[in-house]
């Protein structure tokens, strides 16, 4: 152990060798990963010696780690040596000029999804020189916020001018130690967004649209960090419904929530990665880690989360119920098609007094496609009063794919109140012939059927999400009947 | 003539359940279809509405004089085809208004009509609604999702209502009704009565014919029409039985 800390002391302490000064300069470092490399990207992003040391630490600890390899999902293994572990954004030369050079399949599904014009060129990576009218609207948001005292900003620029919020509380929710992909993105990661809600502060909006016209290319190693103080409140938005291509198989991000006393974030995400083609080819993986912190008494996190996107879905969303009073929620929708696989669910560790936990988890496989829900229910013996309610349901459209549920249960409190409610259901030939005979299409009665089946989950969504979520579903599970 | 089936001989699995009936129905008419269980009475309703599950082997189904046997099941009920049926099927989640609009809207721009708006839609609603006595909460509530056997059939009334459908093809809709449902329901049939519709009730009991007068009842036995008359028939078929029917069936 000692000499362990020793090691790594000694490499944090080492002065950058093989003239990696020089290096730093590159667009994009060479593949393989070393303490030189992650030296070179600390140094890249101009930070503070703390976050070097933090890095180092993480990088030195993934290296003694396994892949994990308990989830339902078959990949061939990843070369960790083959990727590059820092790359600079596009530079507007390799993009495409207009709309015009982009592939007409993405196009046509930016249009079903009612992606508004302006925002299409973006979303599909074309060189354009301002945003419309999006500056104008960011510094409006940017204005807002700082009235009310709310910093919302990249990770790197938190790191820059938040040191001590950074330094106080990264990793205090997901250690470096974690698991091998959250010590691999603690060691390498590029970008990401960090918010801080003071005491008593009600975000005044939604942090959706704002993201969404600022998303910046932050690459596949995503830090986030969101922190609400006292009685504060914030919601928070990620991801866009549409389809997002990328050339980065892997995708490594973590997310850290903490809500201090009284307070609560919601957090909804709508993930839509490049799930691959017809024939399972290409394709995200997503290994995501996401856990929120109820540090304070009274305080609550919600997630919703729709997933739709990536060949690889590995992502547990969890609540650390710390404070007495504190309150947990997971509500989620995940749709495989074709050769999708998706292994997710959440985790509820009970550990304050009259902690409760809601969980809810719809599940929709169609075509060839494999999903899994893999949920644990914790409470620790002084957890008097916990109470969880877990509901889990699984759609399957069609006869080669499956629905496979994995909860756990670690009850150490004889007091409390632990309920696990799992159904697994076809659209039947009934609820078909039912909408068709009022003269629905059949195509039309599946999407309307599968959009009832994600109610619960859907009315979670800010409302304008909700409806872009519904539009989402029906682009995926298209021709997945009939 | 609206409906013209002849000689249809319908199989579900290997089993024949029609075998070769014949109906003629004329705009303005309303049609009792009686019969002992297992004589092919609902095969028939399904049949005219074209489920996947019904096979038609021989003979054929004419509406307003071209093919229906080419339609499918949406294209049958864009033309104006409603069935209600015996047990509707609950679909969680999906709330009734919003299937109910869809429906419309779907038989509205298949007559080249300007689809109905929320506000529009909802007027017409809570005026059927009043009509068939029904607490307008019903429009809110997942389709079906826990209904009572009643509730049920008075949605398959409501949705009926709202459609205004040429021929509507009601199956067993009198089953399990206690009698203010049912009067409910006879209300809601009556008030679609119209020269230019038709109505064919598929029924058990004569209890239903109290409230909704046919023009004409036939009873089926063993997938044939056996016996046509009026009002009167059913009222003899009530005292006599199906056992009837069956020797007249057999004779």
């Amino acid at each position: 152990m000692s000499t362990e800390s020793e090691n790594i002391e000694d490499l944090v302490n080492r002065r950058y060798e093989h003239g990696f000064v020089t290096d730093i300069e590159m667009e994009t470092l060479p593949p393989g990963l070393d303490d030189d490399v992650i030296r070179a990207i600390s140094a890249r992003k101009n930070e503070p010696d703390f976050m070097l040391e933090w890095r180092l630490r993480a990088y030195h600890q993934w290296l003694q780690m396994k892949e994990p390899t308990w989830a339902h999902v078959r990949y061939t293994p990843i070369d960790y040596d083959a990727i590059s572990y820092f790359a600079a954004p596009k530079s507007d030369k390799d993009r495409p000029k207009s709309l015009d050079e982009v592939d007409p399949k993405l196009l046509e599904t930016y249009e079903k999804l009612g992606i508004p014009l302006h925002e299409r060129a973006r979303l599909a990576g074309v060189a354009v020189d301002a945003v419309f009218d999006s500056v104008s609207v960011a510094t409006t948001f940017k204005e807002k916020l700082s009235d009310a005292g709310v910093i919302f900003c990249p990770f790197s620029e938190a790191v820059e001018n938040h040191p001590d919020l950074v330094r106080k509380y990264l990793g205090s929710v997901v250690p470096q130690r974690d698991n091998f992909f959250a010590s691999l993105n603690s060691a390498v990661f590029s970008d990401g967004s960090f918010v801080y809600v003071p005491k008593g502060v009600r975000c005044p909006m939604e942090l959706s649209t704002y993201f969404r016209i600022n998303a910046a290319n932050t690459g596949q190693f995503e830090r986030t960090l969101i922190i609400a103080d006292e009685g504060s409140y914030v919601s928070y938005l990620e991801g866009c419904t549409a389809p997002m291509r990328d050339e980065n198989q892997l995708h490594a991000a973590v997310v850290e929530l903490v809500a201090l006393k009284d307070a609560e974030i919601k957090y909804s995400t709508v993930q839509n990665w490049y799930p691959g083609d017809e024939n399972g080819k290409g394709g995200i993986y997503n290994f995501v880690t996401k856990r929120g912190d109820c540090r304070g008494a009274n305080s609550k996190i919600s997630w919703t989360q729709v997933e739709t996107g990536s060949a690889i879905t590995w992502k547990y969303p969890s609540c650390i119920l710390r404070g007495d009073n504190s309150v947990g929620e997971f509500y989620s929708v995940a749709v495989v098609n074709n050769f999708q696989q998706a292994d997710t669910g959440t985790k509820m560790i009970h550990i304050g007094r009259n902690t409760r936990s809601t969980i809810v988890s719809k599940g929709i496989s169609a075509g060839h496609a494999q999903s899994a829900y893999r949920g644990l229910v914790r409470v620790m013996p002084q957890a008097d009063g916990a109470r969880n309610h877990t509901q889990c349901d699984s759609l399957l459209l069609g006869k080669e794919c499956g629905a496979h549920t994995f909860p756990y249960m670690e009850i150490k409190n004889p007091g409390a109140r632990v309920e696990h409610e799992a159904t697994t259901s076809k659209i039947s030939a009934d609820q078909l012939f039912y909408c068709r005979q009022r003269g629905i299409s059949e195509e039309d009665a599946v999407n309307m059927i599968v959009n009832g089946f994600c109610k619960e989950v859907f009315k979670e969504l800010p409302m304008e999400f909700a409806v872009e979520a519904q539009n989402l579903l029906n682009v995926s599970l298209e021709g997945a009947v009939g | 003539m609206m409906l013209e089936i002849e000689n249809l001989k319908v199989k579900t699995g290997d089993v024949e359940i029609l075998r070769g009936l014949s109906l003629s129905v004329n705009a303005g008419e309303v049609h009792a279809i009686m019969g002992p269980n297992g004589s092919g009475k609902s095969t028939l309703a399904l049949a005219i509405a074209g489920h996947d599950d019904y096979i038609v082997t021989d003979g054929s189904i004419k509406f307003k004089g071209s093919n229906l046997l080419e339609l499918e099941p949406e294209e049958r009920a864009r033309q104006g085809i409603f069935l209600g049926f015996q047990y509707p099927v609950e679909i969680p989640g999906v709330n009734n208004a919003y299937l109910l609009k869809v429906a419309v809207n779907a038989v509205r721009r298949h007559q080249g009509l300007d689809e109905v708006d929320a506000f529009e839609f909802l007027k017409l609603a809570r005026e059927k609604m009043a009509l068939l006595g029904m607490d307008p909460q019903f429009l809110n509530r997942g389709v079906n999702e826990g209904f009572s056997g009643g509730e049920k059939k008075r949605n398959e009334i409501l949705q009926m209502a709202m459609l205004e459908p040429t021929l509507a093809i009601l199956d067993e809709t009198d089953s399990g009704l206690d009698i203010d449902a049912l009067k409910a329901v006879a209300k809601g049939v009556n008030a679609l009565r119209s020269d230019d519709r038709a109505i064919i009730l598929v029924t058990h009991y004569q209890r239903l014919l109290d409230y909704i007068e046919p023009d004409y009842v036939h009873v089926l036995s063993q997938g044939r029409i056996v016996r046509s008359g009026d009002k009167s028939l059913a009222v003899q078929l009530e005292e006599k039985g199906y056992d009837w029917v069956r020797e007249a069936a057999s004779a």
